[in-house]
Formats: C-alpha cells, structure tokens, sequence
C-alpha cells in the first residue's frame, strides 16, 4: 500500500505537476532573490535554499503538492543574525533549526497548532505580508526617479497581463519585460547583481566554519527555536490550506520532520531556512499541481534556470523584483479579515490585531503568534466563564436550600461560585446539586471547599449531589472538606 | 461493477447478505480552472477554494448520480439471483482505501477482472483488481466477464504460510462443497512434499470435499494454467503474494501472473 500510495502521490498528476512546477519555479526566483536580500545575504543563498528545501521536501515532506523554499517569515528572522554573526552562524542555525523541526515532528508536536486559532493565523499572515512590504521600502529610498515608473510598470504588467492570457506566469512577464527595457534604454537602476553574488553551480556540501561550543549554541539558539516554530507554523497553515485546496489529507507529523530534515539538508548547502509558502502552495494548486512531483520540479528547474542564466538573473532590475514582492504582500495579506473586523466578535479582531501589531512591531513572527495564543486562551476561559449559573430553591419549612449549580467552574468562574451562595441565611441542611457542573482546577475545589466550610460554621449540614466522573476525580485528589473531620458532615459523597 | 449473478450464487452458497460497493474516485478539479498566471491575488486562498468549490460540485453530484444507477442495477440483478439482503454503499475515494474501510465483517470480496475499459488492452488487468488483492484481508473473488455453472476447481497448494490458510477458509467455508476439487502442488515429488499434500488432502476430505491429489514438477503458473486447462475447471483457488514486495518487484509474481492469464476465476486467499 504505502508503496502505490507513494507512487499515485509522486505520478498520479505527472502533467499538471510538471505544468504546475514550472510556474512555481519561475515565480520562486524573484521571491528567492527577494528573500535572501532581506534576510541581508547573497541572493546565492536564497537560491540554493530553495533548490533545496523544494527538492527535498518532494520526497520526505507530508503534504503532496505544497510547495517549501526560502520565504520571507524566515527571512525576516535571520536578519540580525546575519548582521551581527555572519553567514556561517546562519548555516549553522538553519541546521539546529531543523533538528528542532525533526524532534517536534517525532513528537508530533504539529498537534500543538491547534492552540493557534484563525484569528491569530490571520495575524500572522497579515503581518507577514506588512513585513514583505515595509522590506521593500528601503528598494525604493535613495534610488534614480527611473525606478518608480519600473515598479509601477512591473504592477501594471503582473495585474494586468492574465486578462491577456493565463497560460504563463504574468510576475515572469514583468521580469523579462523590464529587464529587456532596463538594458536596452540602459537606464541607472540597481539589478540583483549589486545586491550580492549568484550562484554559478550547484551547490555543495560545506559544513559550518564555526566554533563548535556552547557559545555558539548560545548565539544560535535563540535564532533558531522562532526559525523551528515560525517555519512549522506556516507549513502546517499551508499545509491545511491545501488539505482544503484539493479536499485530501496530509500527514502533518510527517511534514513538521520532513521539513526538518530539507532545512538540514539546506543548512549543510549553503542555504538559509526556509518553510512552506502560502501563496506558491495555492499557485502550485491552481496551476494544477497535485502531486510531489511538482516540488521536485520547481526546485530543479529553479536551480537549472539560475545556473543556465546566470548572467540573466543578474541583470534583472531591482524594481522588478520589488514589484513582484508587493503583489506577494498583497496577495499574502487576508484583505477579508479588514472587512471582518466588523463581523467577526471582537475577542477574535483584538487577537488578531495584537499579532499583527506585535510582529511588525518586533519584527519577530514568533512573539506575535506566542501573544495572539496567550490572548485567545484568556478570551476563551473568560468566555466560558460566563456559562455558569446557579439557581436554588428552598423547601417549605424554610430548613432546607437546594442550590443547583450549571456550568463550568474554574480559575474564572471561582469567584462567581464563591458569590452563589447566601451564607446569612440560617439553614439547617444545604444541598448543592452540581450534577450539571463541572470543576476544573484548584482554583474552583478551592471555592467548593470555601463554601462547605463556611455553610459548616454556620450550623448546616451540606450535602453534595451528582458530582460527575471528572469532577469528582479532581475533588477527591484537591479538596480537604471531605477529609478533615468532614465525611460525616457531607453525606452522600 | 461485478457481474452480478456470480456475486449472488456465492452469497446464496454463503448463505450472506450482499454488499455492494461503488467507490467514486474523485477526478482532479477541472483544467478549465486551471490559473498559470502565477499571479498572488487578493484573498487567494478563499477565493481559490470557492472557485474550486464551485466547479467540483455539479461534477460530484453527476458521479453521485451515476453511482446510484449502477449500484441500483446491480443491486436488482443479485436481488433477481435469490439473495434477500442487498446493501448498497456510494462512497467517496478510491475502491482500494474504501474497502479496506467496509471489509472487516465481510467473508469474501468479489471483484471484476478488468473494469470499464476492459477492453482496451486484453492482457492487463483492471487497474484496481491487483491493490484489492494485495490490501484485502479476506478472500476475493476474481470474475471475468464470462459466466460459467461451477463444478471443478483447482487449488494451487504451495505448503507455504497462505496456502495453508487456503485450505483453512475451504475447510470453514461452505462456499465450495458441492463442487469436486483438484489439489495442485507444483514441486518435485518428493517425500517431504509428498506428505505435505496428503495433510491438505486429508483436512480438506475431513472437510466433505471429493479430493483430487495432483503433484507435478515445473514452473508454477505454467503448470497451474495447464492443470486448469486440462481439468476443465471453472474456479482457481490460491493463496497469494507470498513473497516478499521487493522480490515481487524484481522477478514478478506468481500470483499477479495468474491473475492476467487465467480465464477462469480465481479466488484468491491472503
């Protein structure tokens, strides 16, 4: 089985594949390029990151038809690393990276995603696409005039090319065009062979030229633990995206290790991390990429054009490569999450608000999510918090009170517990039904055992009633009112 | 996508109800969809998944309509052939991840040989029948179009692990009783053999089967195709696959060849 699951995996949609992986491949080149020079290294680096990362993941990644290369998330994080420790840490970290992203995908630790709610997912995602933006401004600061006319071109081209036809990718048409322009009119713009070298082979195996001791691992890690994260988090979006995309299913964990082993890989290449892209995943599946094959294909092609056209790609202006990144910002950012605003509860816009504005405050795509999910769990004990009610009713006689308790009680609730209760009034027995309640953690047996004693010093016997499974388990582990001196003052538990 | 008489005459033997399965494998979302602009637009990804959501949705709801048809058809020809309890199950997915799902409280699976293009190319199997065979747990029945009364059949005995559950499912199922049996060992004819085929022999006629003991030197599926040539039988019994993928890969399969040559069915028994 696994053996014919692979094989429909790898050539069940040979042809869309092949189709579909060339698009990607030619749109990766300018992100590549775009990527390495935020992350300030070599475009060489970005490049060989992608061929890398794309190649590798077709074979050990756990999601068919979503495409992995050198992205901005990632790149966005290694900048101060580059700046102040140089390339060789920045190997070294893709590599720790990775090993991080092997051991969370054993564990299966993609499972922890699930803790990350849409809202933070949008936040991310649309501080991403603020990051990729404000990335490009310094591109258009202290340039010739000749370079905004360009960018608006490049836009112009990419927009408007696919009501022409959609048979070829519109960002390669912008390319082409405004290179040939640039040449020909030989305007004064800087081209990406400025920014840094290319690459003119294939890459090769080096290991890190870096003091191998805890120093090291001292400046390394706090780069890669957000690198791990930030990359397993895109991915597994991605990876969702898709599992929708195509109505399938992925195997996350598979992924998350997967992806550790490319970034390894990648790492020991002379390339930056990388991650899964979003916006190449869903241009791989509209192109009609399915299958691994079409990974497979985008990086080799990649690798092949870049190394065949080398002195090409050099010459390719500045201004296009900054105008395919702002439609990549703008077709990365959830345009629909501004109008939701409105719509969506105000708990989920404060959440995805604070992530977006914690990230392009920080620059750090990690701390905004850590904030988002921080926000989000508070929302929702607060939220369930409010499902919690309590009723009572008194018998005839005036001795007896039944209280019945609805709802969840717990940190949140505890208090509201507490206030339930009308200790000024003399009783001889009360009865607390908590069959259709349910009590969490310490902070609610706290206020359990608060009320007991205090019905108890007031002369009443309490009675307990219904105490469910879970509740009961956590109550006999925590609380004291039935244990000191207390079994025959509650009967019935 | 069975024949469905064959399928009833073995459920009515069994004395079991009848499940039709028709899986409809979903095709990729349509090439007038596909984009290659390469173009990020606004929203993609929910704009995309509409779009794809869109153009699948009458589509799957032809395939739905068209499984019903065929499964309703089927579902009256075994009700025709005597068979009381008929269910009838449209999934989504392919056949082989399907049944996988739905066979645990079945007793046999009953295949075609060769599907809808059948015949496209005379000598190969349909492109699912050899996945069921080598997924399946339980014994599948592989029918070719034509239809024939049973009366003789051959079991190809090997004393290997599969084979010996071979005459286990003879000897625990009904299926077969009435018909006369030709127990087939291709080996040389030596002791250790010898007494081999005499165990099976004697569990089988233990069983109630009329036994025909045959021990013939040479290449297994020649010999097998020969035997059932010449005893005229209409059914081929054998275990299955009982070597190793990666040998399988290299020198093919005993069984896989079987499966493409044989001309009458053949159950097979993993």
């Amino acid at each position: 089985m696994v053996f014919s699951q692979s094989r429909a995996e790898w050539f069940g949609n040979s042809r869309g594949d092949l189709l579909s992986g060339l698009v990607v491949a030619l749109a990766l080149i300018p992100e590549a390029i775009a990527f390495s020079i935020i992350a300030g290294v070599d475009p060489k680096v970005g490049l060989y990151a992608s061929f890398s990362i794309a190649v590798i993941i077709a074979f050990t990644g756990g999601r068919p038809g979503m495409i992995s290369a050198a992205t901005g998330a990632m790149a966005l994080l290694m900048v101060s690393l580059v700046k102040e420790h140089g390339l060789q840490y920045l190997f070294a970290t893709t590599i720790v990276t990775g090993v991080l992203q092997v051991i969370a995908g054993v564990l299966k630790l993609g499972r922890v995603m699930r803790f990350v709610s849409r809202s933070v997912m949008t936040g991310f995602v649309n501080a991403l696409a603020i990051l990729i933006f404000l990335a490009q401004l310094p591109e258009l600061r202290d340039v010739s005039w000749q370079t905004y006319p360009m960018v608006a071109a490049g836009l112009a081209i990419i927009y408007l090319f696919p009501r022409v036809t959609k048979a070829i990718p519109s960002p390669l048409v912008c390319i082409v065009v405004l290179t040939i322009v640039s040449v020909a009119l030989g305007l004064d713009l800087r081209t990406v062979k400025d920014m840094g070298e290319l690459p003119s082979s294939l890459p090769m195996f080096l290991i890190p030229n870096i003091p191998f001791n805890l120093e090291t691992l001292g400046i390394i890690l706090p780069y890669a633990v957000p690198l791990a994260v930030v990359g397993l988090l895109e991915s597994l979006l991605t990876a969702s995206i898709v599992d929708d995309l195509t109505d399938t299913k992925s195997d996350k964990s598979r992924e998350c290790a997967g992806q550790g082993i490319a970034n390894i890989a990648t790492g020991f290449l002379g390339g930056m991390a990388g991650c899964a892209m979003i916006g190449q995943s869903v241009i791989n599946v509209k192109s009609g990429g399915r299958g691994r094959l079409s990974a497979l294909v985008a990086g080799t092609v990649l690798i092949v054009l870049v190394v065949g056209l080398g002195d090409a790609v050099g010459r390719i202006p500045m201004p296009a490569l900054v105008a395919v990144m702002i439609m990549v910002s703008i077709g990365t950012f959830s345009w629909a999450s501004i109008k939701n605003l409105r719509t969506h509860p105000l708990s989920s816009s404060i959440a995805m608000l604070a992530t977006v504005i914690v990230v392009v405050a920080t620059h750090n795509l990690a701390l905004g999510v850590l904030l988002g999910v921080l926000l989000s769990g508070i929302f929702f004990a607060w939220k369930i918090s409010q499902i919690f009610q309590v009723q009572s009713t008194i018998s005839d006689d005036g001795r007896v009170r039944t209280y019945q308790v609805h709802g969840q009680v717990f940190f949140a609730s505890a208090d509201a517990f507490g206030d339930a209760f009308d200790l000024q009034e003399a009783l001889d027995r009360v009865v607390i039904d908590v069959r259709h309640a349910h009590f969490w953690d310490i902070s609610a047996i706290a206020a359990l055992d608060k009320v007991v004693l205090k019905f108890r010093r007031e002369g009443a016997t309490v009675e307990l009633i219904g105490m469910n499974d879970a509740s009961a388990t956590i109550v006999d582990r925590l609380a004291i009112h039935d244990k000191v001196d207390g079994l025959d003052l509650v009967p019935g538990h | 996508m069975v024949p469905g008489t064959r399928r009833a005459s073995a459920a009515t033997r069994l004395g079991v109800g009848v499940e039709l399965l028709y899986a409809i494998d979903r095709p990729l979302e349509g090439g007038e969809a596909i984009d290659r602009s390469g173009r990020m637009t606004v929203d993609m990804a929910e704009a995309t998944l509409e779009e794809f959501a869109r153009l699948s949705e009458e589509r799957s709801r032809l395939a739905q309509a068209q499984g019903r048809l065929i499964l309703d058809q089927a579902a009256s020809w075994v009700r025709a052939a005597g068979v009381e309890t008929v269910r009838e199950r449209l999934v989504f997915g392919g056949l082989v991840d399907n049944l996988r799902d739905h066979e645990v409280d079945a007793r046999l699976i009953v295949v075609g040989k060769r599907g809808e293009a059948e015949n496209q190319a005379a000598a190969h199997l349909g492109s699912n029948l050899e996945r069921v065979v080598r997924a399946s747990h339980h014994p599948v029945l592989i029918v070719p179009p034509e239809q024939r009364p049973l009366r003789r059949f051959v079991v190809a005995y090997d004393g290997g692990p599969s084979s010996t559950k071979v005459i286990d499912i003879l000897t625990q199922e009904p299926l077969l009783l009435d018909a006369e049996c030709h127990l087939l060992m291709v080996s040389a004819a030596d002791a250790e053999h010898r007494s081999r085929l005499a165990a099976a022999t004697a569990r089988l006629r233990d069983a109630g089967y009329s036994v025909n003991e045959v021990l013939t030197p040479g290449q297994a599926d020649k010999v097998i195709l020969a035997t059932v040539r010449d005893t005229d039988a209409d059914l081929l019994v054998m275990g299955a696959y009982g070597h190793a993928r990666i040998r399988t890969l290299i020198i093919g399969s005993t069984t896989t060849a079987l499966l493409r040559a044989s001309m009458v069915p053949v159950l097979v028994v993993r």
